[in-house]
């Protein structure tokens, strides 16, 4: 078995991959089911109705998405420009914990600003926390080639380990019966319900219009034209010009920032206060949406919002029937291998001997 | 002498397709023992395709190999070093760490014997090595070889294990005249003793000289054979690319004038030969320098300092009376065209559209509001698409069009964009001042060589002064008004081409004082 390049890919293959793609995926995860001991349809038709089949279940799934889709987004521009940011997850924290110590932390200080300037100045000290965690792995790999992969991956557990050494002192709530849990936000500080009774917050017109702004600054302006070359070709970025260590100190203050204001509205518009098990790992989930959506800032979205829905129909579906919440990982990790090959497929053609 | 010598190698009608690319299209070939025999055409020809379906990298959808009568099973590469077939790459496939000797045995020893034959196999080799001419020193590193000594050793290795038929890819491409020389006769004693040559190459001259048969392809199909003897350049030429080829028009400078760049004793630092120690030149405008020199002798280095890529340790370089800044967007605003020699890999950015290719060096620099291309960040679209349409209207660019990715044009459409973009100023904008040109034409078709030449020798009648880096003797002397030959980070002189012979260019590529 070989690969051979392929010269031309005709419109119908752009078409077929991704629908493989889908349909490999759905056979993985029901071989899963069937052995589980489940009936197949009735899995896959529970697990879209407690994703998207009720007003309820559709905020479920947005409000999960929010977090997502903002790391999706850290991870994509990043990926952009091949500064491979394992660390979305400690940025993430870090911004959080910015957020708190700007929102929360002031209670008898005598620091009584309004929201209207408390608020952006805690969502900026959130995106520069995330963004400062990231700066030092973005200079050390742009200046002296240490591997970002490791430097990031590493942060993570430092600002975990910082974030639980504060949560059981300084930033302890003092009401928390001993629970290593923060102060609360303040309430102003807030972000509003998007749908009255159900926990969707204003959190998703923000990760939607990032979205937005991160493509349009990608794709048309002179910055995200230096973010894309440097990231297709280093080498030949600088022959032509681009400053290639300041793109890449940019790209850690998009990226960083974005992972940053993922942590910062989570607590703003979900939780109200920090806890060490606040993301489950939303910052790796990230890296896999982005890749899902081809680094695409529109198409991290859609795989968000896809993402989300298989983690929020799995819970409501295994309530139903015999089948474990871990199908909702199978099913995300199997579409992702499935969409690269799909990719790889695109440009390649198998040739079996 | 009635028998005609056997036929070693048969081809029949390959055919190969690549989706609706026909890269091989009924390709059939002998080759006799005891014959040299040229392979021709231009880039995407198919030669490439042709050899690694010989070699069993691809398959052929259609057609039979036949080595000294027997069948050849496609698509394994062991069955072909096996049946005797020896490649030897444009690119050698040597280790630098390793000595002459480990590097031949590489591959050809079982991994399961205990011990390795040193003793033996170093007899055997310096057995061939008698037998063929071709001296070389078994304990050596290969990374204190010479260029034309690791090409022996890539030959040596061939022979070794046993290779009764030799194809040869481009392998004059890295010599000096005189190693050169020195492969020919090692190739005609190779033929005398009944091997067979397969010679790869586009330089006309010498695959008239060495070869017994030429075949020439293009697009994929055979079109001609003929004896060596009684065929022109001309005619090989009409052949390669289908039509009578007229070559760059070669005129004498004219006017002359101020110098718009001078180097004074210029070094850089870096491991390895590529680096400069002490280069001195003035570049003028309406003059083309040439500088001529074996690859790896700090050609890059030099290149790389122009270009606003590398910065110098010491020395000083001016650009029109001002110190020369190691930032390629200033170098660019001052009126700079620069050409890099690795188009793929520098010279375009391969995954970007071909529009942002055509206006990538200019997105940067002057004031922020007065651009034509863009407006406090904000990309003009409209206007550097116009631009990107403008240069592939002057400049010829074929194939893909503005949204296609860079990397789909082919090398000589992809120059002709990175000729378009450094020498058309957007708007009113002046012309460049000065032109720096790596390799311009290497690896380009015969139609593409004379374009891009052209457009040099306009650029210098138009009063710009023009610096040339090329491996390409004859490409130094057609068009340099005046050469200097580059060795070991160390540059000539800067003479009258006509003061220069090739023979002293090949002694001076080569280390010798003069």
């Amino acid at each position: 078995m070989r690969l051979e390049k392929r010269n031309h890919t005709s419109p119908a293959a752009y078409v077929a991959a991704p629908v493989g793609a889908v349909v490999f995926t759905l056979l993985i995860s029901a071989l899963l089911v069937l052995w589980a001991g489940a009936p197949v349809g009735r899995t896959y038709a529970l697990l879209l109705q407690g994703a998207f089949g009720s007003v309820f279940a559709l905020t479920e799934t947005l409000t999960r998405a929010i977090p997502l889709i903002l790391t999706g987004l850290a991870a994509a521009v990043a990926f952009r420009a091949r500064l491979f940011n394992i660390g979305a997850e400690g940025q993430l924290y870090a911004g959080a914990l910015a957020a708190i110590a700007v929102g929360g932390m002031h209670g008898g200080t005598g620091l009584e600003w309004p929201p209207y300037v408390l608020f952006p100045l805690m969502m900026l000290a959130a995106a520069l926390a995330g963004a400062l965690l990231l700066m030092g792995p973005a200079l050390m790999k742009a200046r002296l080639g240490v591997d970002e992969v490791v430097t990031t991956l590493l942060l993570n557990f430092v600002t975990l380990l910082l974030v639980s050494a504060l949560l059981d002192g300084p930033m302890k709530d003092p009401l928390s019966m001993g629970w290593p849990q923060s102060v609360a936000l303040q309430g102003d500080l807030e972000l509003s319900k998007l749908v009255p009774q159900t926990r969707l917050h204003t959190g998703l017109l923000w990760a939607v219009s990032l979205a937005v702004i991160l493509w349009a600054l990608l794709a048309r302006t002179v910055p995200g034209f230096d973010i894309r070359a440097a990231g297709a070709n280093a080498r030949a970025a600088a022959f032509a010009g681009v400053p290639v260590t300041r793109t890449v100190a940019l790209v850690a203050l998009l990226s960083g920032g974005l992972a940053g204001l993922a942590g910062a509205i989570e607590v703003a518009g979900r939780t109200g206060y920090l806890t060490l098990d606040m993301s489950p790992g939303y910052g790796y989930s990230g890296i896999v949406i982005a890749m899902l959506a081809g680094l695409h800032p529109l198409g991290v979205v859609a795989a968000g919002v896809f993402v989300a829905g298989v983690l929020v129909g799995a819970d409501s579906m295994s309530r139903a029937v015999g089948v474990p919440t871990y199908i909702a990982d199978v099913i995300v990790a199997a579409s992702l291998i499935a969409v690269l090959v799909a990719g790889l497929l695109t440009q390649y053609r198998v040739r079996w001997k | 002498m009635t028998d005609a010598p056997p036929t070693v190698l048969r081809l029949t009608g390959i055919t190969k397709h690549f989706g609706p690319l026909v890269a091989n299209d009924g390709i059939s070939l002998q080759l006799a023992r005891g014959e040299v025999l040229a392979l021709l055409g231009e880039n995407g020809a198919g030669k490439s395709t042709l050899m690694s379906i010989l070699f069993g990298h691809y398959v052929a959808d259609a057609g039979q190999i036949e080595v000294f009568g027997q069948p050849l099973p496609p698509g394994q590469p062991r069955a072909a070093l096996a049946a005797g077939i020896g490649m030897v790459h444009q690119h050698f496939t040597l280790a630098d760490n390793l000595t002459v000797l480990d590097n031949v045995l590489l591959g050809t020893e079982p991994l399961w014997r205990p011990f390795s034959h040193r003793g033996a196999a170093r007899e055997k080799l310096l057995g061939v090595s008698r037998q063929f001419g071709l001296p070389v020193s078994p304990d050596a590193l290969v990374g204190s070889l010479s260029v034309g000594e690791r090409q022996r050793v890539e030959i040596l290795k061939a022979l070794y294990r046993g290779a009764r038929i030799l194809i040869l890819d481009e392998p004059t491409a890295v010599l000096t005249p005189q190693e050169s020389e020195a492969l020919f006769a090692t190739l005609a004693q190779m033929v005398a003793q009944g091997l067979s040559i397969l010679f790869i190459s586009h330089k006309l001259g010498e695959v008239l000289r060495v070869s017994h048969r030429v075949a020439v392809l293009r697009q994929g199909k055979l079109v001609a054979e003929a004896p060596a003897q009684g065929t022109t350049q001309g005619q090989l030429a009409q052949w390669m690319v289908g039509h009578a080829i007229e070559a760059a028009e070669r005129r004498p400078a004219r006017h002359v004038g101020a110098a718009v760049c001078a180097l004074a004793d210029v070094h850089t630092t870096s491991t390895g030969r590529d680096r400069l120690q002490g280069v001195s030149l003035t570049l003028n405008a309406g003059e083309i320098v040439a500088i001529a020199g074996v690859s790896g002798n700090g050609q890059v280095a030099l290149a790389d300092v122009l270009c606003g890529v590398r910065a110098v340790t010491s020395g000083r370089i001016t650009l029109q009376d001002a110190p020369l800044r190691a930032r390629p967007a200033w170098l660019v605003r001052q009126g700079v065209a620069r050409i890099p020699e690795d188009r793929h890999a520098v010279g375009v950015v391969g995954d970007l559209p071909v529009w942002e290719n055509a206006v990538s060096e200019r997105l940067r620099g002057g004031h922020w509001f007065a651009h034509p291309w863009w407006r406090a960040f904000w990309v003009k679209r409209r206007a550097a698409r116009a631009h990107a349409r403008h240069v592939a209207e002057t400049f010829d660019v074929r194939g893909g069009g503005a949204d296609a990715p860079a990397r789909s044009l082919s090398g000589g459409n992809m120059q002709k964009l990175i000729l378009g973009r450094a020498l058309l100023p957007p708007g009113d904008a002046p012309a460049p001042v000065l032109i720096l040109a790596h390799q311009p034409t290497w690896g380009l078709d015969i139609g593409a060589v004379a374009f891009v030449q052209q457009q040099l020798i306009n650029a210098r009648d138009g009063g710009a002064a023009v610096l040339l880096i090329s491996d390409d003797l004859d490409e130094v002397l057609a068009l340099g008004d005046r050469v200097a030959v580059m060795h070991d980070g160390q540059l000539s002189e800067a003479r009258p081409a006509n003061d220069w012979t090739r023979e002293a260019i090949g002694l001076a590529m080569a280390g010798a004082k003069t």
